[in-house]
């Protein structure tokens, strides 16, 4: 058995090395075509990502006129400033709230378009991700005047009901609030558009196997529903953890950080203070506060990609 | 005793069984009312924007119901389409995102190809870097990418900083890794027999990649092209730290920094203007939906 098994496997392996020496030469001028295909990517991504990353290393241990090293000062500086811990923690709330939430709703939502027709789904499934499409700074625009504090629709609605007027911007809880909403409504659909395509690859026979057992819908959706979904939940959470943390359009639109800095999150205050205070070296390092959680997310959707590849 | 147990359960399997196809009825009743819901909520803020652009600010400003347009009038529309500093805008992005686009594919297409079909040294680790590349947000890379291009002004005098096509050098490192990763998806799944055949028969690798590859992974190649365009043109942290003057402002940046003055809010001519940004993304997304949905799928499904 081994032996049968062992034969094809040697004359496949001895064909190509003696087909390689034969082609050495092509080979050669293969891998030169190839290093000149993607010298531009190179190029690229050294020029204006790699540099520039290990550029705002350097940027962070120099004064504000960025004539002196001040090594480790500007985070010191941070660590004592009652804003920057501020910081840290509506990021940390914006980000969790806003993933787990928009992860909710996506799920929520591909099993209602999952439950419906096939024919209509389409339909439903293009209304559903309009929010993903517009540009997220044009749609937090309607999301502010939906939210004036004068003319805000949602309080003239609401007033119908009896809730007194709601400042959505203006008071320091309401604006998070707002903020994450804001979020969850533009992130959602892509959550629902990778769990509708993972749904799908759920094979039916499994559902109808549990059911046979007399599993409830709760016991389908944790037992077969979950298993199977597991991969692409830890990459679409992990992918939203990223973008959500790193998220800039839609807190700089709807409160600029306000009120009082309460809804600042690392990216709109880099921006408040390196380029509208023009301090870079602080403003490099705060943005340089992102990269841990960064790393440590890309850690994980790099793992999980590879194990996809590996398994295809 | 447990002939008895069965005895039990076999009458009430049969009667749930019968109203099985009355509670998927309900279920599917449950979901599309759910469903009307969650589209209400999706559509309430790019609707909201319509009715608003077709009010004029005496009605804006009049404490009448904001759902309803009592008065339906165009001049938002017509003030912002005769103002050249719209049209103005409106000009630099598409140039923007027709040139980054451009020059999107001209980078990542052969970098693909060359990733997915000819091995060489480094090539794995470089797929993985480009990978990695994805995941570096704009808002970590704002403040250096805005020193190198201001110490590179000063080194060469060519001053780049507050003209459009500085955008020009910087969006591909939003563009470039995504649209390289999925086309090394795409074209990792065509099968290594068409390009032997097309080697055989005398083919140089340009004329494989332009005559088979490209061809072939043309689904993937549109859904890479709509991800550039959709992502530049909604671009809005790199030129709000980049352009300054008005003439050299792109869409979301220009509508937000004209039409908000200090504390006054001209409300219909910013609906407007936000509505016919979201216009060109909307119009593509409308009649090329699915290839739209395999660019999103691909980024994370595609290994």
């Amino acid at each position: 058995m081994a032996d049968v098994a062992l034969q094809p496997d040697r004359v496949g392996t001895a064909q190509p090395a003696r087909k390689r020496s034969s082609l050495q030469k092509a080979l050669k001028r293969k891998s030169t075509a190839a290093f000149l295909m993607t010298l531009p990517l190179i190029i690229l991504i050294a020029l204006l990502v790699l540099y520039p990353a290990f550029y705002s290393l350097h940027l962070a241990t120099l004064n504000k006129s960025m004539q002196r090293f001040v090594g480790l000062g500007n985070f010191e500086f941070l660590f004592k400033r009652d804003t920057f811990w501020l910081v840290v923690k509506q990021s940390c709330i914006f980000a969790i709230t806003a993933v787990f939430f928009k992860a909710l709703i996506g799920f929520i939502v591909a099993h209602f378009v999952h439950n419906i027709p096939a024919k209509g789904q389409r339909k439903w499934r293009g209304m559903l991700l309009v929010p993903w499409v517009i540009p997220p700074a044009m749609s937090t625009l309607a999301w502010l005047w939906l939210f004036d504090p004068s003319y805000s629709a949602f309080n003239y609605t609401l007033s119908f009901f009896g809730i007194g007027p709601i400042p959505w911007t203006g008071d320091a809880a309401w604006a998070r609030f707002s903020v994450i909403l804001v979020n969850v409504w533009y992130g959602a659909p892509f959550f629902m558009i990778m769990y509708l395509a993972s749904l799908k690859s759920v094979p039916e026979q499994l559902y109808e196997a549990a059911a046979i057992d007399g599993a409830n819908w709760w016991q389908r959706i944790w037992y077969v529903t979950l298993p199977m979904m597991r991969n692409i939940i830890a990459i679409t959470t992990l992918f939203s953890l990223i973008v959500t943390f790193a998220n800039f359009d839609i807190v700089r639109i709807l409160t600029a950080g306000g009120p009082l800095d309460h809804t600042h999150i690392f990216a709109t205050w880099a921006f408040r203070i390196g380029i509208e205070g023009s301090d870079i070296p602080l403003g490099a390092s705060v943005s340089l506060f992102m990269v841990p959680i960064l790393a440590v997310a890309a850690i994980f959707i790099l793992r999980d990609v590879n194990k996809r590849g590996n398994e295809a | 005793m447990s002939s008895v147990t069965i005895d039990k359960a076999a009458p009430t399997r049969t009667v749930k069984y019968g109203s099985m196809s009355r509670d998927r009825k309900w279920a599917l009743r449950w979901s599309y009312f759910f469903l009307t819901l969650f589209a209400i909520f999706s559509l309430l803020p790019p609707i909201y924007m319509l009715i608003t652009s077709l009010k004029s600010s005496a009605e804006i400003s009049a404490a009448t119901n904001p759902w309803w347009v009592f008065h339906p009038t165009l001049e938002n529309y017509v003030g912002l389409l005769t103002s050249n500093q719209f049209l103005r805008f409106f000009w630099n992005s598409a140039l923007v995102s027709i040139f980054v686009v451009t020059i999107t594919m001209l980078i990542s297409v052969p970098a693909a190809f060359a990733l997915a079909r000819m091995r060489f040294w480094g090539s794995a680790t470089l797929a993985t870097g480009v990978f990695l590349t994805y995941l570096i947000p704009d808002s970590l890379l704002f403040i250096p990418l805005f020193k190198v291009f201001a110490l590179f002004g000063d080194w060469t005098g060519i001053q780049l900083i507050n003209r459009w096509y500085v955008l020009l050098f910087i969006y591909p490192t939003l563009t470039v890794p995504f649209c390289t990763w999925i086309m090394i998806g795409y074209f990792a799944s065509i099968p290594k027999e068409l390009d032997e055949a097309a080697i055989i028969d005398g083919a140089s690798w340009f004329q494989t990649l332009t005559r088979i590859f490209i061809p072939v992974a043309l689904p993937g190649l549109i859904a890479a092209t709509i991800f550039a365009f959709t992502v530049s043109w909604a671009q809005f942290l790199y030129p709000l730290v980049f352009t300054t003057s008005t003439d050299q402002l792109v869409l979301p940046v220009g509508i937000i920094t004209t039409l908000i003055k200090g504390d006054v809010f001209n409300w219909g001519q910013i609906m407007t203007g936000a509505l016919l940004g979201a216009a060109p993304p909307l119009i593509i997304y409308a009649f090329l939906m699915d290839y739209y949905i395999a660019g999103l799928t691909a980024g994370a499904t595609k290994g």
